[in-house]
């Protein structure tokens, strides 16, 4: 069973129209993340699905069941917000209970999934405790556990991870990969890190303005974009675009490389001066400037090399991927 | 931390004028409670005089005992305060919710609409109302005077609550949304909590003006059974003959609820702020 399907979605806030046309379906237990530039709409999407904002056109399926016209408590979703959003006069164990006792569940059932949930986050010993009694993190985990202990059918995060540490970040991220795996439920997941993406997802729908680019598994992505934008958005380093006539090749096309692609070689067709290197111990990115492009090239190990330093980098031509003028992929 | 405020020359400065501020407002005050405590010829020998064994006196506090009833006009005051700013704060919180958190056609010019009265004094309209009240047989009620205050309070009540209301996060409201609460208990539970400084800062604008004011008691609700306090006290100001005993003692009297309503508002106030820092 799917656990969402989504038909001709569109969302118009008056003449700005923010979502087209989005089509997308997510297996029951995948984990699937939206991620594009800020302002492409995913959050806007994320906010249609749960029903705090109506689509203006399609059809939003979830659990087989259409739900474009129930309120969002009743469509069987949790979402965990950006800025947490904890309830301030309540405490831990009250954030977590709400929802469950305007479902007038039993009581029994409430303090089992509270236990759960505070056990499987680390919780535990902060459940008496009020939200600005605790730290980002915790507060984070609160979030979560709040989600958790309703037991959607879907779950939907926004942008968890930005108010966070970067250390943290990683951790929750971890944590969250550990929760999708305990819990084996469906989750959306809005970013706009790929690296998050990458780490984190089943399936990854890439958005720009509005429209669907491309859908598939993170390796997927990463090895076949569909287009410019998808290529240019996933990996890092991002990858390097340069004219054909640069590379000595005819015509008018853009060839893609990915920075680890790139190697020394002294007869190499891209002569470049380096122009900034960044030495991160195990791997060397150089930034250098190929007339007045800027290449970035992903050297494994450690380098000499310094600012102003003529290099010669050369490529495999099977590893390059070649963009008409539109952005579409040749091959 | 800013190194003037540690410089003692500073300090000096900054509280030699803060204490010179608070003695030139309490003074008035002053002289208010140490002469009601004193008899009619030691209040104009020496005014500044504290009261002594010569001239101490109950004298003011025992007429205005015996003139009028006197606690049932503060207590019709303190009913008209009270109810007056419990429907502000209500009306005027509901009215900024709805403006800053449901889009809706006119919504901008409804918010100016509302905003309009803030720069209208209610007193110009005193006859229409008058017309209106005695068309409704609300003359001599005290309805007449907590309608009269509610709508004289809603405007800056609104104008200042929805701008708090806009900053209140979204993610919060959808949570609750999310989470299964309805609107009303979004608005009171979530909503009102978070701005409760705001709430106090209209309840003290709005509450000393209500208590302090003798024109539309005067003009609405004059009757022996709907006097007000500061209505009350007015018996002893005559025109030729002024009982400055019974004055200052009403007088000393009056400052004491609005002195607890402020404290209890203020705490609210602050209240609010720290609890923001914290976070």
């Amino acid at each position: 069973m799917t656990a969402l399907t989504l038909k001709n979605v569109n969302k118009s806030f008056g003449n700005v129209h923010v979502l087209k046309d989005i089509t997308l379906e997510v297996e029951e237990g995948e984990f699937v993340v939206f991620v594009g530039p800020s302002g492409c709409g995913k959050s806007t999407l994320l906010r249609v699905i749960a029903g705090l904002e109506d689509a203006s056109s399609g059809d939003i399926n979830i659990g087989g069941q259409q739900v474009n016209l129930v309120p969002p408590s009743k469509r069987g979703i949790a979402m965990v917000f950006q800025s947490y959003a904890l309830y301030p006069h309540l405490s831990v164990r009250g954030n977590m209970t709400l929802a469950l006792k305007q479902e007038k569940q039993p009581k029994s059932v409430i303090e089992e999934r509270v236990a759960n949930a505070s056990r499987m986050l680390n919780l535990e010993p902060y459940l008496d405790r009020y939200p600005s009694e605790l730290s980002g993190g915790q507060r984070q985990r609160v979030a979560i556990g709040r989600a958790i202990v309703r037991e959607p059918k879907l779950f939907l995060f926004d942008e968890p991870l930005s108010n966070l540490d970067a250390a943290l970040r990683m951790n929750t991220r971890i944590e969250i990969a550990n929760l999708h795996r305990a819990l084996d439920a469906s989750m959306i997941y809005v970013t706009h890190d790929q690296t998050e993406a990458m780490t984190l997802a089943d399936k990854i729908v890439v958005l720009r303005d509005g429209r669907v680019e491309q859908i598939g598994s993170p390796m997927e992505l990463y090895n076949n974009p569909a287009n410019q934008f998808v290529a240019g958005f996933l990996g890092s380093p991002s990858m390097n675009f340069l004219p054909e006539a640069l590379l000595q090749e005819s015509g008018q096309n853009t060839i893609g490389i990915r920075p680890e692609d790139l190697f020394l070689s002294d007869d190499g067709p891209l002569a470049a001066r380096v122009s900034h290197v960044e030495k991160l111990g195990g791997d060397t990115n150089v930034i250098a400037k190929v007339q007045d492009h800027d290449v970035t090239a992903r050297l494994f190990g450690q380098h000499a090399i310094a600012e102003g330093q003529e290099l010669r980098f050369g490529y495999a031509s099977e590893k390059a991927y070649r963009f008409d003028e539109a952005g579409q992929r040749l091959t | 931390m800013n190194k003037a405020r540690h410089n003692p020359l500073n300090m000096i400065a900054m509280h030699g004028a803060l204490i010179l501020y608070t003695l030139i407002a309490l003074f008035p005050i002053f002289v208010i409670l140490i002469n009601s405590f004193k008899s009619r010829r030691a209040i104009f020998r020496e005014p500044l005089a504290l009261p002594n064994a010569d001239s101490f006196s109950m004298i003011g506090y025992e007429t205005v005992m015996k003139q009028g009833d006197f606690f049932l006009y503060f207590q019709n005051s303190m009913i008209v305060t009270v109810a007056s700013l419990f429907f502000v704060l209500l009306f005027g919180a509901m009215a900024a919710y709805a403006l800053s958190e449901y889009q809706f056609k006119g919504n901008l010019v409804m918010g100016l609409y509302l905003a309009l009265g803030i720069m209208i004094p209610i007193r110009i309209g005193t006859v229409a109302i008058l017309e209106m009240m005695v068309a409704t047989g609300l003359v001599n009620t005290l309805w007449a005077l907590i309608l009269v205050y509610t709508a004289q309070g809603l405007p800056l009540a609104v104008f200042i609550l929805s701008e708090f209301m806009r900053q209140v996060s979204d993610d919060l409201k959808n949570a609750g949304r999310i989470d299964g609460l309805s609107e009303y208990t979004i608005f009171f539970r979530l909503v009102l909590p978070l701005v409760r400084p705001a709430m106090a800062t209209v309840a003290v604008f709005n509450m000393i003006p209500i208590w302090n004011d003798l024109w539309f008691p005067l003009i609405l609700a004059p009757a022996e059974e709907t006097k007000t306090l500061t209505l009350g006290s007015q018996v002893f100001i005559g025109q030729f003959v002024t009982d400055w005993n019974a004055v200052l003692s009403a007088l000393s009297m009056a400052i004491l609820p609005v002195l607890i309503l402020y404290v209890i508002f203020s705490r609210q106030l602050i209240r609010g702020i720290t609890s923001g820092a914290v976070k």
